[in-house]
């Protein structure tokens, strides 16, 4: 059966990793490529590479690491990150993205989501949602962060389906950073009104936090700094799930 | 040498690494090759007419026994068509191709693969192996004997199966993507190489 995908996001900047990664094997902590091997050695199911590259001039930098990528690892990665265009989209799926991710661009123009799918098919067009909580739901904000927008973000995750996504990447930003778990209620709303999966993301700090994000429905549950850091391993966080009887894949 | 048939959609640099084979559309190559991959993303009908123009040489190929495999969308396209989109498959293998219910649909993620191992491209495999997924239609041969690997996923809380690989003399089919699989994916592709 399906198994509950365990996901690990990596920042670029300029073609290199921004946080400091401690792996012991690891030569070079700022070299994506040499990361992306090592996290899938350890067994991770998926990688995201979200691109922070302000300078609009060195964003041709991600599409060579991204080809870089494609040749070296043998697990699925998704790119996104300022991506503003279908011809955007079409550079990183033509370089060898698996799948594409959209955030900011989507809520400004939602017909780039029927746009884009066409072009990765949909199955490999993730929509990118942070939410925050408001009085009575959660609010869209884009511009990483920055910007609320006036929508609700269980609308708009299904929304962004009937355009044609073909995954939901759900960000808390209540969440976010605090490694107390993910918002549990915010995925399940999603989930619940959504039938494409759901990656439930921000706030992951020991591997029960996963099994709540799956019980509450999400297809896979993404971190950064528990694996980063070497808080937990992958192998750790699967094992924990499995002996609780979630469906992973094993680390072997 | 093997070559990776190029229908210009998706980037299979890594199963060019892989098996060192060459990703490519040259007529004149994939008539000299030893083995011919197609691997393949996207919507049937599109890459229907890409195959077009190559279609008759793959088909020769075929004939003189060079093996063959089909990923994903390339297995599919072993079929003669699919309730995707209109446009004529190779049509090596009889059957049909068909969608994943709506609530089940798209399937991605990681799934195992139940196969008795066999001989050749699934060789080593133990049965449950997981293998990774992206795809919302399956193949149905008319000869359920073809199938040599099933994968099991739930709709509407009911258990149900696809055939995730098939085999039919040196063809080869596979939904799964064996260059998004890991260790067990590249055993796959190994066993394909050394066939």
């Amino acid at each position: 059966m399906l198994a509950k995908r365990i996901v690990a996001a990596l920042d670029i900047e300029e073609g290199r990793v921004v946080k400091g990664i401690q792996f012991e094997q690891i030569r070079d902590a700022g070299d994506p490529v040499e990361l992306a091997v090592e996290y899938e050695r350890e067994g991770i199911d998926e990688l995201v590479f979200l691109d922070i590259t302000a300078s609009h001039e060195k964003r041709d930098i991600l599409l060579d690491l991204v080809k870089e990528v494609s040749r070296k690892l043998y697990i699925p990665f998704t790119v996104g990150g300022g991506i503003r265009s279908v011809e955007g989209v079409r550079n990183l799926a033509r370089n060898g993205a698996d799948k594409v991710f959209m955030n900011t661009a989507a809520v400004d123009d939602p017909s780039l989501i029927e746009k884009s799918s066409k072009v990765l098919g949909s199955s490999n067009l993730v929509i990118a949602i942070d939410g925050k909580k408001t009085d009575s739901s959660w609010e869209v904000y884009t511009h990483g962060g920055r910007k609320p927008r006036g929508i609700s973000a269980v609308d708009w995750a299904k929304r962004a389906e009937r355009l044609g996504a073909g995954e939901i990447l759900l960000t808390s930003m209540d969440t976010d950073g605090m490694k107390g778990g993910f918002d549990l209620e915010l995925t399940s709303k999603v989930v619940n009104a959504v039938n494409i999966p759901v990656i439930a993301s921000g706030g992951a700090g020991e591997p029960k936090h996963f099994q709540g994000a799956f019980e509450a429905g999400a297809s896979a549950g993404l971190a950064a700094s528990i694996f980063h850091y070497g808080e937990y391993s992958v192998n750790e966080v699967k094992s924990y799930l499995s002996q609780r009887g979630i469906n992973v894949r094993p680390t072997d | 040498m093997i070559a990776i048939v190029d229908l210009e959609i998706g980037n299979f640099a890594n199963v060019e690494k892989a098996i060192s084979g060459r990703v490519t559309k040259d007529k004149k190559l994939i008539e000299k090759a030893d083995k011919l991959v197609l691997p393949g993303v996207g919507n049937f009908g599109e890459a229907a007419r890409s195959l077009d123009k190559l279609k008759g040489v793959i088909l020769e190929q075929i004939e003189t026994g060079v093996p063959f495999l089909g990923i994903c969308l390339g297995m599919q396209l072993l079929f003669p068509s699919s309730s995707e989109a209109s446009g004529k498959g190779l049509g090596v293998i009889q059957g049909e191709v068909k969608s994943l219910p709506e609530n089940a649909s798209p399937h991605i993620g990681w799934n195992q693969v139940f196969s008795n191992g066999g001989p050749d491209l699934l060789k080593g495999v133990s049965a449950g192996s997981y293998f990774y997924f992206v795809h919302s239609f399956y193949v149905q041969p008319d000869d359920s004997d073809l199938v040599t690997g099933t994968t099991e996923y739930r709709a509407n809380n009911e258990v149900k199966e696809f055939a995730s690989a098939v085999r039919s003399n040196n063809v080869y089919g596979v939904q799964f993507h064996p260059e998004k699989s890991s260790r067990k994916g590249l055993e796959v592709l190994q066993n394909f190489k050394e066939l």
